[in-house]
């Protein structure tokens, strides 16, 4: 019997939000605990909440970039649990009213090509705070500062299949936040966090299996590995001839497997209502057409775009695309640029190749967008060849000059004089007259022979272009 | 001059006059308090030191004369609501000693005003009961009768008022916990409509139906209270957005009401166990009403019946929810022995919480869970709408309804502590007006044959809290009650 995989995606993403959702307090991370804090996120008694509509014109962005239907009113409620890390006893939560439904993306896989994943639902809620255990003395803290933090949480419908494919989405709506600027989508710091619903059936039928949720799941690479583990485990089990147990996993990345974590019968009552300190939501069609003039253009809309307006490959033009920073230092790039194939190539190879190598982003590249410009325009103009072109961007990185003073200061400019290349030439055919010889009789991989001792002559700085032709025809 | 009978009015007109000063007036009022609140229980925190240094700057401000119309004037704050600096206890022992960093939004504006705090009055635990015994601290005793209860959950304001321990005070109503002590102590209290008062700054009991509002000697004093407190507040959410007119403009000496018209319920009429003397004095109070020129319409409010238990299932619910916040990590009280989380949290809050509210939270948790939501919050939040309903056809047909404010007068201590469903029937006539968010007004009418004070009450629609306090005012005026106030 062959089994096919049910996956479902729930993301919580933090909104870039200057000040908590429901009060003042700074959301900047990696302040010293319980600094991020005022009555209100600490729970104190007759303190009240205060919706913060910023977050929610950010969440009306979240929603028109995946296609949702945006929720004239929306409501909130009250998700409660005693734990200490949830000063209220509950977490302000949209449960039965969400602000937007019914979205979708669109993602594309090796293996499966291009496929749609509809988007159930996006809410809005606040995140919890942090138990920190001191280990020495046996005790918790807790620490606020995240407390109150405003989140959406993105849940996919049930459409995923693979892992790849649940990688692919979760790449894919990363970058789709990082765009429209309402998340800084930085996993280490929990600002972009996935749970995954995993469910197998016999292939045709219907009906969903019963699901684990794999918690824990805080890198693209460790969502795909859990996915798999858990794939597998659960088929073993089927196979096996025993069944699933609804449960709650969380994914060791250290040992590469899941653990049960806890039961159904452990799941809460959240005992969900209405938060009676909060109006409902009502987002007009003015507040949604005002959100949607500052939307700036989507990766898919952009990639398009690169491939029509640039000529570049699909490939090229989804790798330029696939994060905002560096399709702006592309468009950035090539401004006043003839050969754009080429500034993609130097991009995605050089540069990029550069950033990996120095583990940095785009932002944090020592060579700025006009610098890298200018390098291009130089080969462009012939007035350095590639190979120097290759020196000359080392040098720049390392020294932060311009391309121009680089160039000047080490004498690098392409010799492209014909009639000067015409007589090294002759000279270097005439000091090796064994090699031409060989080269005459048949021996034409020798041509490297030549072209490497002219540019050995002239250091480098040879136009192959009209070097090329000059040995054919003489030899 | 007996300072301690000053009404806010007359204070503020002596005050401002300079015929008398905030440090003597708050000085004899602390005297009055010292000499007999061991007796009546009034307040659970009184802060001498705190209030003759507000008074003495009340002072130096009218000196000045740029004095706002509270300044020194002596003000007592059900403990419900936080005081910064000041210990806030909710009548609990939850919150141990707990000290509010910041105060409520309507103690704010009496501090702005130079008001003078003279402390923190007794209360049911978390606004839960009816007679002001379910306190953690102490019993509260009605200035009438000292076996009797001063009603409740702000009994201690009421009580404070009544004994002129203060000029007049700030109750809070979730289902007539300022309007039923004042019936029984024989003073003036108003519920606004909901959302003319912030919220922030009172702990919650039930969100949706809490108000703050005034307790004073007379009706006047009351709308003088509601300039100051009533406003939006950008800190509380479900404040209103309305304008707020000048309520003292209601009232006019020897106005007539002729061309209002009232609107007595007939189901109300209907209830069972309205005590005789409480029926006598709603007669007597609507000819004195009909003899001011307003015609009396019979009207009906057909979900009346489902209100009470509507009201006992939705108050708990978010009384519930309000509570979970008390879990003793992160201030109040907590259990230090337990040796896990769960123990500390099941310890601290079976130690904290007295018997009526442990009683809510458990009928509220019990209400909220999964498989029971939709039977009990569900159906009791259509009936709240209906009740919405109900008033809002009457005031088609009248500008207010009036009708008694409890069907008893003031009862003994522990008479009903054993039996809380006939705790709860008592609030039949005010928690419709909480369900609804409509104000609710009682004004003394007289008095049992056992002397105990009897209220009537006038309810009008949302924000016509003008009317309310014009018929109270007419009706205050042509009673003219000779004996308004105890001999302690
Ligand atoms: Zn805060």
């Amino acid at each position: 019997m062959e089994l096919e995989p049910v996956i479902g995606l729930e993301v919580h993403a933090q909104l870039k939000t200057k000040t908590k959702i429901f009060c003042n307090c700074s959301t900047q991370f990696g302040r010293s605990p319980n600094e991020n804090t005022c009555p209100v996120c600490t729970g104190m008694p007759g303190v009240l909440p205060v919706l913060n509509f910023q977050a929610v014109t950010f969440a009306i962005k979240a929603a028109l970039a995946t296609g949702c239907k945006i929720a004239r009113e929306s409501r909130f409620d009250r998700k409660n649990y005693f734990y200490p890390d949830l000063p209220k006893g509950y977490q302000i939560s949209q449960y039965a009213a969400p602000i937007a439904e019914h979205g979708h993306l669109d993602i594309e896989t090796q293996k499966n090509g291009a496929k749609t994943i509809g988007i159930t639902r996006i809410h809005m809620e606040e995140d919890a705070g942090k138990l920190i255990h001191d280990p020495v003395r046996a005790r918790s803290m807790v620490d606020l500062n995240r407390t109150g933090v405003p989140l959406i949480e993105i849940v996919s419908e049930p459409d995923i299949r693979t892992a790849e494919e649940a990688g692919a989405y979760l790449r894919k709506l990363h970058t789709l936040l990082k765009y429209i600027d309402v998340c800084d989508g930085n996993m280490e710091e929990g600002s972009f966090r996935c749970d995954a619903n995993i469910s197998l059936r016999p292939r045709g039928q219907e009906k969903f299996g019963t699901r684990t949720e794999l918690k824990n799941l805080n890198s693209f690479k460790n969502v795909e590995k859990a996915i798999r583990y858990e794939i597998d485990r659960q088929a073993y089990v089927l196979e096996e001839g025993k069944s699933i147990i609804q449960e709650t996993r969380l994914w060791d990345p250290n040992k590469n497997k899941t653990a049960s974590m806890r039961g159904k019968e452990d799941a809460h009552d959240y005992r969900y209502f209405p938060d009676p300190d909060l109006p409902p939501l009502i987002v007009d069609e003015t507040w949604i057409q005002s959100v949607a003039k500052l939307m700036p253009e989507l990766p898919d809309q952009k990639m398009v775009r690169f491939i029509e307006q640039f000529q570049l490959s699909v490939y090229d033009a989804t790798v330029l695309t696939s994060n905002l920073d560096l399709a702006d230092y592309f468009e950035e790039t090539i401004k006043g640029l003839s050969d754009i194939k080429q500034a993609a190539n130097w991009t995605m190879t050089t540069l990029l190749g550069m950033l990996n190598a120095k583990g940095l982003n785009i932002t944090q590249s020592p060579v700025t967008a006009t610098a890298f410009s200018t390098l291009l325009k130089l080969i462009e103009k012939k007035a350095i060849n590639a190979k120097t072109a290759k020196n000359v961007f080392e040098q720049m990185v390392s020294s932060c000059k311009t391309p121009e003073t680089i160039v000047k200061e080490n004498g690098l400019e392409q010799v492209s004089d014909h009639s000067q290349l015409e007589e090294l030439v002759d000279k270097i055919i005439l000091e090796n007259p064994d090699e031409a010889a060989a080269y005459r009789g048949g021996k034409t991989k020798l041509f490297s022979f030549f072209m490497g001792q002219v540019m050995k002559n002239t250091r480098g700085k040879a136009d192959p272009k009209i070097v090329t032709p000059l040995i054919k025809s003489k030899l | 001059m007996d300072l301690h009978t000053l009404t806010m009015a007359q204070a503020q007109d002596l005050l401002s006059r300079g015929e008398i000063c905030s440090v003597e007036l708050t000085q004899a009022l602390l005297d009055r308090i010292d000499l007999y609140d061991d007796r009546i229980g009034a307040f659970i925190t009184v802060d001498k030191s705190c209030a003759l240094a507000q008074a003495k700057a009340a002072d130096e401000r009218i000196a000045k004369g740029d004095n706002a119309p509270f300044t020194g004037i002596p003000i007592a704050l059900k403990d419900l609501l936080c005081t910064k600096g000041i210990k806030t206890t909710c009548g609990s022992k939850i919150l141990g000693d707990f000290v509010p960093q910041y105060d409520a939004t309507v103690v704010a504006k009496l501090k702005k005003d130079n008001a003078v705090v003279l402390g923190k009055t007794n209360l049911d635990e978390f606004g839960m009961g009816s007679s002001t015994e379910n306190s953690a601290f102490k019993i509260t005793r009605n200035p009438w009768s000292e076996d009797h209860v001063p009603g409740g959950s702000s009994g201690g304001s009421a009580a404070a008022v009544a004994a002129q321990f203060c000029c007049g005070a700030l109750g809070t109503d979730t289902g007539g916990s300022i309007r039923q002590p004042a019936s029984h102590c024989g003073v003036v209290g108003l519920k606004p409509t909901y959302g003319r008062v912030s919220r922030f700054g009172l702990v919650s009991y039930a969100s949706s139906l809490d108000q703050i509002g005034p307790i004073t000697r007379d009706v006047r004093d009351a709308a003088m209270m509601m300039n100051l407190i009533c406003s939006h507040d950008p800190k509380d959410s479900t404040s209103a957005g309305v304008q707020v007119p000048d309520f003292t403009k209601a009232l006019k000496e020897n106005q007539s009401l002729e061309g209002m018209k009232a609107g007595i319920p007939r189901e109300y009429l209907e209830v069972e166990g309205i005590d005789p003397g409480v029926r006598s004095i709603f007669e007597q109070a609507r000819k004195v009403l009909e003899n001011l020129g307003v015609e009396i319409v019979e009207i009906s409010l057909p979900h009346t019946q489902y209100a009470v238990a509507a009201y006992y299932i939705l108050a708990p619910c978010e009384a519930s929810s309000n509570l979970a916040r008390f879990d003793g990590v992160r201030y109040g009280a907590r259990d230090s022995d337990s040796q896990d989380l769960l123990e500390m949290y099941k310890k601290t809050r079976s130690q904290g919480f007295g018997p009526e509210v442990q009683r809510r939270i458990i009928i509220g948790t019990y209400a909220l869970s999964a498989g029971y939501y939709d039977a009990y919050y569900g159906r009791a939040s259509q009936v709240r709408t209906l009740i919405t309903k109900d008033f809002s056809k009457a005031f088609d047909q009248c500008d207010f309804i009036l009708s008694p404010v409890a069907p008893t007068p003031a009862f003994k201590i522990g008479e009903n502590t054993k039996d809380p469903l006939t705790m709860y029937l008592s609030d039949i006539f005010t928690l419709s007006a909480n369900m609804a968010g409509i104000p609710g007004l009682c004004v003394p009418a007289g008095f049992s044959p056992k002397g105990l004070p009897v209220g009537i009450q006038m309810m009008a629609k949302r924000f016509d809290e003008m009317s309310l306090l014009r018929a109270g005012f007419g009706f205050e005026r042509a009673l003219d009650l000779k004996t308004s106030f105890p001999v302690l």
